[in-house]
């Protein structure tokens, strides 16, 4: 059987179709709210930068921040225990409940607490715990888990929610519409509040100098929670620790906006407990609240559970700096379509979730859903303390790669394999890692290569042994590469304006060959002397797998072959976007910096470099324009990222085509993610976005172009009409 | 709005109010008994002020936690305004101004014309300094309590359905 039919590819297709619209509908609002709000914010970039800096140093000076916290939190007259585990803290608050006497506790949202099961563990004894945050009481209702860190009901429609509360209450009046189910929800959760012994909440920051917690919520549930029972038990990570109060307000101004995209949610409460606030007996009509008394009793308990093991661990740290805003999920294309019942672990989920994950509960729960991390890089410019998300998914996918034991079949591949991986690494992992070697022999053996890769058996062959699904069209090598192609071929350019090293990235040296010699034609009809060097691959390849040592091999490398190049003044044009985010980003982890850094500065996406020839007075009159031909433009994410979209647009503008352009996040293939045949349902579910908007009224008669590869292959098999890399278009 | 304020950081708080569909009335010591007065729902229940004015009679001021359930209406003090977002710093007193600012549908917030600050760092400086010397607690509050959990944007989820802000010209 292959996995295609397999127990995973069915729960994806089962939340697609259950959990997946009302999870786009709602992740898709919050991503474009975003996206508005932070274009609204002038110092967006410089708060993020702050951001990342203090929780750099509060990490780093955790043990201490914790002793001063200590100290805070006694003297205001509180409790604050650090828990190793999850089963210390349980202990902890049980035994915190058995001293109060207490058999109601309500809560506020906390997905710390989710970590803990600390509803499980007080039930045990008799403890009726509830959940007050509306979404979260859904989802405790429902005995369901969140589906998103800060929405944890995302995946419910309305409609869901009435004939849920109608099961469970059968009530005289079922309500039906938000506010009719807000009241009905408000009102069933005040009389627990009323009537409860202790109050949970969680907290988003906790400062060290006042020990002062700052929760932000929007419903006002969690100050109800901290103040109308006379108990008040916080818990949360250790991670959350910040200095001081002086440190807030960058976290404050980000966190609403990264995640929903509102400026502040309704409510930021500032508590330096116990509070002030009198205790409520609401039966109490005698006593004027200024002469009730506040004997109120307070507990922090600091989660441990992995965290100090991942702060010394270099890789995992950064999760650490993590603040729980949701954006990672709501700009993943991959998790708009499962949501975090399947791409999520134990508690935390989306493309952090993997970090969480590893670091709390350990590889094998981050490996279940790791997969869906593309690296499309989508969420890197919008995350709040520019945590590097697709990179800690590499490195957890290849911890997991060296942790499996060798299977079968390792043989067949061996000599195909020329990386730098440990035996046990799944098969389809190796040979999408090794693409390179493959295309090398593709293109040699082309096109018989291509008939028998084709051909009915081997397909089974493939789908059965790597888990490349038969419904996906595989490359077709050329029997020239371009390299080959360039070698014969004579080209000079009288008086070059600048001398060009056109990177023959594998797909377009021995896939799409022909977008490299337009190209070629391109630059050298603006002037520019082109060489086209035989450079190994980029190891994004690699990469994507996993596979970081074999990725640095080819690291080195490319930069060996292209040192000298750099050192004779010449600039370094890209074609494939995928490669030169490699260049941009993940070299800068594998090169010492001053080399990563000069790669990076000569290096140019090939429609950036015609746009900066084009700006710096060379003939757009070479070029082939148009006299207002309609283009349907679907850039590449990883390109996106870079900001390396608008030249694209501004030079085909500016050659006199009509530019529509896309504005989902992902195409769906994401380099080999679409070809295995678990995700290949996902992963053309996640292209119909970009389908649709090239089928409208308006864009269904416009020319397909596309920057990546994947995303051309992706075009081509969703579209009836041919796509293009908008060089070839441009071409002369 | 009642009077015009020349004042920018005052009239930018008075927009972003306006954005957050929070409703503000801008008024003098001497006026603000029967400025409330037209404000409040009944029954009303209120804190006392740090100000120098006057509750109109039908606010009960200092009330027992059973009117307080009853109330339609809390009124508290705010400690300062923040003009960019339009929310107010709400401290947390021993009369109980947590409870009252939370509890009835209507919150109406009293803030200084003159502790507008312009935006949210200043705000939670001057709170960073009580926090540390005299254990404070405050909520930074933006408008009313809301939920987006049970399908669409409803206000009023656990905490007020509406906020309407004074300010006072002392």
């Amino acid at each position: 059987m292959s996995k295609g039919s397999g127990d995973k590819a069915a729960e994806i297709r089962r939340l697609m179709a259950t959990e997946g619209p009302a999870i786009e509908e709602n992740t898709k609002g919050f991503n474009r709210k975003r996206r508005e709000a932070v274009a609204d914010l002038e110092n967006y970039e410089e708060l993020r930068t702050r951001a990342r800096e203090i929780k750099e140093d509060a990490i780093d000076r955790l043990p201490e921040l914790i002793e001063q916290l200590r100290e805070a939190v006694e003297d205001n007259g509180g409790n604050l225990y650090v828990a190793d585990d999850a089963e210390d803290a349980n202990r902890y608050i049980r035994e915190v409940a058995a001293e109060q006497g207490a058999d109601s506790v309500v809560k506020s949202k906390s997905m710390t607490t989710e970590e803990l099961e600390v509803n499980d563990a007080l039930e045990t004894d008799g403890v009726d715990v509830v959940e007050t945050d509306l979404g979260e009481w859904v989802v405790q209702l429902a005995d369901e888990t969140p589906s998103h860190l800060i929405a944890p009901a995302i995946h419910r429609s309305q409609e869901s929610i009435a004939e849920l509360f109608e099961e469970m209450f059968d009530p005289a009046d079922p309500p039906e519409t938000a506010d009719e189910l807000t009241s009905f929800a408000r009102e069933k959760l005040g009389e627990r509040i009323r009537d409860a012994d202790i109050g949970m909440t969680g907290a988003n920051f906790v400062t060290a100098d006042s020990g002062t917690l700052a929760i932000v919520t929007s419903e006002g549930n969690a100050r109800k929670c901290a103040v109308a029972p006379d108990t008040h038990v916080a818990v949360t990570g250790v991670e959350k620790i910040l200095p001081s109060t002086d440190e807030l307000s960058p976290f404050l101004e980000l966190l609403a906006r990264s995640g929903t995209g509102q400026d502040l949610t309704a409510y930021v409460s500032l508590l330096t407990p116990p509070v002030d606030t009198p205790t409520v007996d609401f039966d109490d009509d005698e006593t004027p609240l200024s002469e009730r008394e506040a004997d109120r009793e307070f507990h922090l308990v600091l989660i441990d559970n992995g965290r100090m093991a991942m702060r010394e661990d270099d890789q995992l740290r950064e999760t650490l700096y993590c603040i729980r805003c949701g954006q990672c999920a709501n700009s993943c294309a991959n998790f708009q379509h499962v949501g975090g019942h399947a791409f999520g672990g134990e508690t935390y989920s989306g493309g952090i979730g993997t970090g969480w994950e590893a670091g709390i509960e350990g590889l094998d729960t981050a490996a279940e859903f790791n997969d869906f991390c593309t690296g499309c890089s989508r969420c890197v410019n919008g995350c709040p303390t520019k945590i590097d998300i697709p990179w800690i998914n590499t490195v957890v996918r290849d911890r997991v790669n060296r942790g499996a034991e060798p299977e079968g079949y390792d043989f067949l591949v061996e000599g195909l394999t020329p990386d730098e991986e440990p035996g046990g690494l799944d098969l389809d992992k190796r040979l999408f890692g090794n693409f390179e070697t493959l295309a090398k022999l593709g293109s040699a053996t082309a096109p018989v290569s291509n008939w028998i890769a084709d051909a009915a058996p081997a397909r089974w062959a493939l789908e059965r042994v790597a888990g490349v699904d038969a419904r996906r069209d595989l490359p077709e090598f050329q029997r020239e590469t371009l390299v080959d192609w360039f070698e014969r071929r004579v080209s000079t350019v009288p008086d070059p304006t600048r001398e060009v090293v056109l990177y023959p990235d594998v797909y377009t040296n021995h896939v799409q060959v022909d977008r490299g010699k337009a190209a070629v034609e391109v630059l050298e009809a603006l002037g520019v002397s082109v060489r086209v060097p035989d450079v190994r691959s980029s190891g994004r390849a690699p990469l994507s797998q996993g596979m970081i040592a074999t990725a640095e091999d080819h690291a080195h490398d490319v930069y060996g072959a292209l040192a000298e190049h750099l050192d004779a003044g010449r600039d370094v044009v890209v074609i494939e976007p995928s490669d030169l985010a490699m260049f941009d980003r993940e070299y800068g982890k594998f090169l010492p910096e001053a080399s990563a850094e000069r790669l990076r500065e000569h290096s140019y996406e090939i429609m950036e470099y015609v746009y900066g020839l084009l700006e710096n007075g060379a003939d757009a009159g070479a070029l082939r324009g148009s006299d207002g031909e309609g283009v349907a433009y679907h850039a590449h994410c990883q390109q996106r990222t870079l900001g390396l979209e608008a030249h694209t647009v501004a030079v085909l503008e500016d050659l006199g085509y009509d530019v529509s352009t896309s504005d989902v996040e992902c195409c769906g293939m994401a380099g080999s993610f679409g070809y295995k045949d678990t995700y290949y349902e996902l992963s053309m579910d996640v292209g119909d976005d970009l389908a649709e908007q090239f089928s409208t009224t308006e864009t269904r008669d416009r020319t397909v172009v596309a920057s990546g590869t994947s995303c051309l292959e992706q075009l081509d098999a969703l579209l009836s009409r041919p796509s293009t890399h908008p060089v070839e278009l441009i071409a002369p | 709005m009642a009077t015009t304020t020349t004042n920018p950081t005052l009239s930018t708080f008075e927009e972003s109010l306006a954005d957050l569909g929070v409703d503000s009335t801008r008024t003098t010591a001497e006026a603000f008994g029967e400025t409330l007065a037209d404000i409040v729902r009944d029954p009303a229940v209120g804190v006392p002020l740090p100000f120098d004015v006057e509750y109109p009679e039908g606010v009960t001021v200092d009330p027992t936690p059973a009117d307080l359930e009853r109330a339609a209406t809390g009124v508290t003090p705010a400690s300062y305004g923040v003009a960019n977002y339009g929310s107010v710093l709400l401290p947390t007193t021993d009369t109980g101004a947590e409870l009252v600012s939370l509890y009835p549908t209507l919150h109406v917030p009293v803030v200084r014309a003159d502790d507008i600050l312009p935006d949210l760092p200043e705000a939670i400086d001057r709170f960073g300094d009580a926090a540390r010397g005299e254990d404070l607690s405050a909520v930074v509050a933006t408008g009313p309590s809301a939920t987006a959990d049970m399908g669409e944007l409803v206000l009023g989820a656990h905490g007020p359905e509406a906020v309407h802000v004074v300010m006072l010209d002392e």
